[in-house]
């Protein structure tokens, strides 16, 4: 039983949810500057051309424009980026340049940049530029593009390789050999995109005489932006200040640094002008990362008993014509292969990741990165092999699930995992579910010609990273967070952190975290986030840190300011401050009351002169943490998925969905239980509706949400939450992150539950996502008749 | 993106906008609901020298009974439509329909006689008004000119209307006794451009079904009546063989969403399907 009164584990609703539906957020689009200028961007119709010219005349001089600049006119004010990792020598990244100057390696990558005193203006002068084009051939097939005869996805490449990258760890080829059942698959990935309501869009504000640079922007990360803008533009970092007001979702799209974006900052600098760039959704489509294009091959070893022996897995990873700046674009194949079989037991483990460039939008890091890939491979191959032996699926994941006698553990794959609960989730979930009665429905749906499966998604959660991740990389990227407090003199408290909330509710949770610790009302603080020259230096919003890493920080941070409100009390009342308690906003001494915090807030702001001159008044404390006992937190969990397919039409009906999950400490129920669904849903977009199509030519197909389908409220399932709290030994406050295990989750267990639903027709699906089409060609190839009441009657 | 700029030209009555036609012949759009047109236009796909805004033209929006006809003004919005008692009655094939016609927000736009001028071959309406028999209404200064709605159509969003003609109103028939209905329709998710749908007309008497008028949308250029199901249907036989042989004359266009093969498989389970809801006048859409 929680306590009432307590506020850390109540289910608070977010204090500017009102403000937002009032429609009174302030998004970077709303800003307004004076002599701001709007950009739009000429950008390459071809997947792959050389640029012989650009005739800018006619553009120059349209209506309302007041400069159009080229990659040339970037060339001396802003370096390229290079995204590469310094631990990967022989990792291969072009540079990235804001404009390109002499080749374009995507359709949709921009070489022309219009200034104009609107964006229709700028727009109108946009079809002016001509642009003489060399087209070239485009590598759009990621098989094709490692055949040493394959065209090269840049001119300067040697190949289109990336990277390659091995894992191997104990005897596979004895465990396959020694094996009752080998189980092996090829699984296929299509490419999607994060598409955040609000779509990228920055402001950049240039003076020229102090080259100080304010940019405002919808982004994770200002501390990492200011660090971009002052390297690639030659500014002194102290000079240089991101402003990151409302966000409308970001999913790890607003996590990198975009070369459109850098243009505006540059175009700025040149122009000592206010710049506005807002991408459209058209651009969106054609320039936001993209992710998930991969194909995974992978090969399970088992005992008589379904205990696993081994297992491969080798991935073949596209990511598009850059590796995206500054985290690169190889964490989605490396992570697909090192949470392959993470949750379970494995005694050898032999993995390998390639990635390859191609003609396509640049991939990078997109909610739940790889994980979600490597979910599906163990979770696939685990079924496969519980129906060789004819085991339940429920109770194969148990026979290997990793328990307390496996942990700590560094595992085969490569992954520490602290502490999971993976058993207690499995009970949890087949309770919640009733699963044996779900399974006897299923038998009696199939016996009146439904066709409905059941699928089990195990998996861990790797969050709040911290320092190892990025730091041996070389990329200057902090996983360090920060919590600034200030006592008020009405004894109110405001709050800067530097974890960033693109709609997750992190900073209704900071302040519940702030609120409780200090003894103070939940309403009694009051949070800011977002603004890099004045909140506290630190990461941001990636690898679900908020709660996690940004709230430990707050929590030490109200810890201190306590100390130095009871110290102040305690010379104020001549206690000693070990007597003292603050509660509710009020100062106890042995429980009783002793003065309001407002009255010590304003004696140590107004009236110093009344206390002894060694009183400590400056109430304004700053922490920072890092996580350091692990290399990160690891949340765990399960879903379940129910569902029916259609076999005359090749639709997938979802029935119902369950999520279990331990984030160990829960701060905020209601936020927690609504970042699960929103992350389901985003893994269910992922394996049925989602699909970034290009054509042969490295065409886009998919620009348009008419094109590109996103999931809908109508076609959702109901989502049921449980949670099982075992919170992190590694902070006081106990939370682990929550962010990414709905996405993580959600594709295996539909992956699983409609695999379940064919198999007894001898089909297969092997590709996401599962379109009608998808699943016909499945029952096509297993040459199913299309009449249901045939299927089931053996 | 934003539009080009383009001129608007707000017609009070049907010679304004004949004028505007004279003057800027193909230049010209006209702009009813605008859920198709402006998106468009939006992404810079047309850029009309001027557009003709029909909406405020009296006498073109209106759902009315005369006899045993029913006459929809072109420019009744698509809401209006779904909240018609009269259309709930007299056209339940309209009404149910019309729940699958996009979202609420363009329901509240869009237009009946926009939706069949825009002639996607994909949307609802216009096969619903090849299988219910309508009769076109089409004005221009050279007087009205009346056509079917099986003619209307040509191609992908192309129609018999000419540039200089404006289309005013639809007539349909009043569902009457022994009449039965069925629209299936496969989507990726609701509200979407179908797949594959099917939409059918029929008098039922004696379980068989006469006077047949099945189309299947979503496939083909346009929507037309298949005469392989009505004229097998008449002879009576079962739904599955008619299914079957509907789907192999099929000759449906590839799209994102499938090939003509898996399309020709969809429609077949769609087409058994609605002959089922005829046969039992199951309107259940």
């Amino acid at each position: 039983m929680k306590d009432s009164n307590r506020i850390i584990g109540a289910s608070l609703p977010r204090p500017d949810a009102r403000r937002l539906a009032a429609g009174r957020g302030t998004f970077t689009d709303d800003i307004i500057l004076p002599r701001m200028v709007h950009m739009a961007l000429v950008r390459s119709p071809y997947a792959h051309a050389m640029i012989k010219s650009i005739d800018t005349r006619k553009a120059t001089k349209a209506e309302g424009v007041v400069r159009v600049i080229t990659g040339e006119d970037l060339a001396d004010i802003c370096s390229p980026f290079i995204a590469g990792i310094e631990f990967l020598p022989n990792m291969i990244s072009p540079p990235q340049y804001a404009l390109a100057p002499t080749e374009a390696a995507w359709q949709g990558e921009a070489v022309c940049a219009i200034l104009a005193e609107s964006r229709a203006l700028a727009e109108d002068a946009a079809q002016l530029v001509l642009v003489e084009w060399e087209e070239l051939p485009a590598v759009v097939d990621p098989v094709a593009a490692l055949k040493p005869d394959s065209p090269l996805v840049h001119s300067g490449l040697e190949s289109n390789l990336v990277m390659t990258l091995p894992r191997a760890e104990g005897d596979t080829e004895a465990a396959f050999a020694e094996a009752a059942v080998v189980v092996e698959h090829s699984f296929e990935f299509g490419r999607q995109s994060g598409l955040a309501l609000e779509t990228r869009s920055v402001i950049a504000d240039f003076e020229p005489a102090g080259r100080r640079l304010t940019v405002y922007q919808s982004h994770q990360t200002p501390y990492q932006m200011q660090d971009v803008y002052a390297r690639h533009l030659g500014l002194d970092e102290h000079q240089v200040r991101v402003i990151v007001k409302d966000v409308g979702g970001a999913f790890g799209l607003k996590l990198h640094a975009y070369p459109d974006e850098m243009a505006a900052v540059a175009a700025s600098v040149l122009l000592g002008r206010p710049v506005k760039y807002i991408a459209d959704r058209q651009e969106s489509f054609a320039s936001d990362i993209h992710a998930r294009e991969m194909t995974a091959a992978g090969r399970l070893a088992v005992n008589g008993e379904g205990n696993i022996l081994g297992v491969e897995v080798d991935v073949l990873s596209a990511v598009g014509a850059y590796s995206v700046y500054p985290r690169t674009s190889v964490g989605e194949g490396i992570q697909a292969v090192q949470f392959t079989g993470a949750p379970y037991r494995l005694p050898a483990f032999k993995g390998r990741v390639r990635v390859v460039y191609q003609n396509k939008t640049p991939t990078g890091a997109y909610r739940a990165v790889g994980q979600p890939i490597g979910c599906v491979v163990i979770e696939q191959l685990l079924d496969l092999a519980a129906a060789e032996l004819n085991l339940d699926q429920a109770e194969i994941r148990r026979r290997n699930n990793l328990g307390p006698a496996d942990l700590p553990l560094k595992a085969a794959g490569g992954l520490e995992i602290e502490d999971v609960s993976l058993d207690a989730c499995l009970t949890a979930l087949l309770n919640k579910m009733d699963y044996e009665k779900l399974r006897r429905d299923q038998d009696e749906a199939r016996r009146q010609g439904l066709c409905r499966g059941i699928g089990l998604a195990t998996f861990v959660e790797q969050t709040a990273v911290g320092a190892g991740l990025y730091g041996p990389a070389g990329a200057r990227i902090s996983a360090q967070e920060g919590c600034s407090l200030r006592l008020e003199p009405s004894g109110l408290v405001r709050c800067a952190t530097s974890a960033t909330d693109q709609g997750q509710g992190t900073l209704t949770g900071i302040q519940q975290v702030v609120a409780e610790t200090l003894g103070v009302k939940f309403d009694a603080v009051t949070t800011e986030d977002g603004d890099g020259g004045s909140t506290p230096y630190g990461g941001g919003s990636w690898a679900s840190r908020g709660l996690s890493v940004g709230g430990e920080a707050a929590r030490l941070a109200a810890i201190d300011l306590r100390r130095k409100i009871l110290g102040a009390a305690a010379a104020i009342s001549q206690e000693t401050p070990d007597n003292l308690t603050l509660s509710g906003g009020e100062i106890f001494s042995d429980g009783k009351s002793l003065m309001a915090l407002s009255e010590l807030a304003r004696i140590v702001h107004f009236r110093q002169d009344t206390l002894p001159s060694d009183v400590d008044c400056e109430m304004n404390v700053t922490r920072h943490f890092l996580p350091r006992k692990f290399p990160y937190f690891m949340a765990n969990g399960i879903q379940a998925s129910y569902l029916e397919v259609d076999l005359g039409t090749g639709a997938i009906k979802l029935l119902d969905h369950w999520v279990v999950e331990d984030c160990g400490l829960v701060v905020n129920p209601l936020l927690v239980d609504e970042q699960l669904r929103g992350g389901i849903v985003q893994g269910l977009g992922a394996v049925l509706y989602e699909h970034c199509l290009y054509d042969s030519s490295g065409q886009i197909l998919t620009a348009s949400l008419a094109d590109y389908a996103v999931p809908l409220a109508s076609e959702m399932p109901d989502i049921h939450v449980v949670h099982v709290e075992n919170p992190t030994s590694g902070t006081g406050l106990g939370a682990k992150g929550a962010g990414e295990a709905g996405t993580l989750g959600a594709p295996a267990a539909v992956w699983c539950a409609v695999n379940d639903a064919l198999r007894p027709l001898g089909a297969q699906v092997w590709k996401q996502p599962f379109t009608a089409a998808h699943i016909i060609e499945a029952l096509r190839s297993a040459n199913c008749p299309q009449e249901a009441s045939e299927l089931f009657e053996n | 993106m934003k539009a080009a700029a383009f001129k608007y030209l707000r017609a009070e009555n049907l010679d304004n906008a004949f004028d505007a036609f004279a003057e800027y012949g193909d230049e010209a759009l006209i702009l009813a609901g605008g859920q198709s047109l402006m998106p468009t236009i939006n992404l810079r796909l047309a850029q009309p020298a001027v557009l003709v805004d029909i909406n405020h033209i009296s006498g073109l929006s209106g759902i009315e009974q005369s006899g045993e006809k029913i006459q929809i003004g072109a420019t009744t919005r698509h809401f209006e439509l779904a909240n018609s008692e009269l259309v709930a009655s007299k056209l339940p094939l309209i009404a149910s329909a019309i729940k699958h016609v996009a979202h609420r927000g363009v329901r509240n736009r869009g237009t009946f006689g926009g939706s069949l001028v825009h002639a996607d071959p994909a949307a609802e309406m216009p096969a619903c008004a090849v299988a219910l028999g309508a009769t076109l209404v089409l004005e221009s200064r050279a007087g009205e000119r009346r056509i079917s709605a099986s003619d209307f159509f040509l191609g992908v969003m192309s129609t018999d209307r000419r540039p200089d003609e404006i289309l005013t109103s639809i007539e349909l028939s009043a569902d009457g006794p022994g009449d039965v209905w069925a629209f299936r329709e496969l989507s990726r998710r609701h509200g979407d451009f179908a797949m594959v749908g099917v939409t059918a007309k029929a008098r039922r008497a004696s379980e068989r079904l006469e006077d047949l008028r099945l189309v299947v949308f979503g496939c083909e250029e346009c929507p037309q009546i298949s005469a392989v199901a009505a004229s097998l249907a008449a002879s009576g036989q079962e739904p599955v063989a008619i299914a079957q042989a509907v789907a192999e004359e099929l000759n449906p266009m590839t799209d994102l969403t499938g090939d003509a093969e898996t399309k020709r498989f969809q429609a077949r389970s769609l087409i058994e399907q609605s002959l089922g809801d005829l046969l039992e006048g199951r309107a259940d859409g």
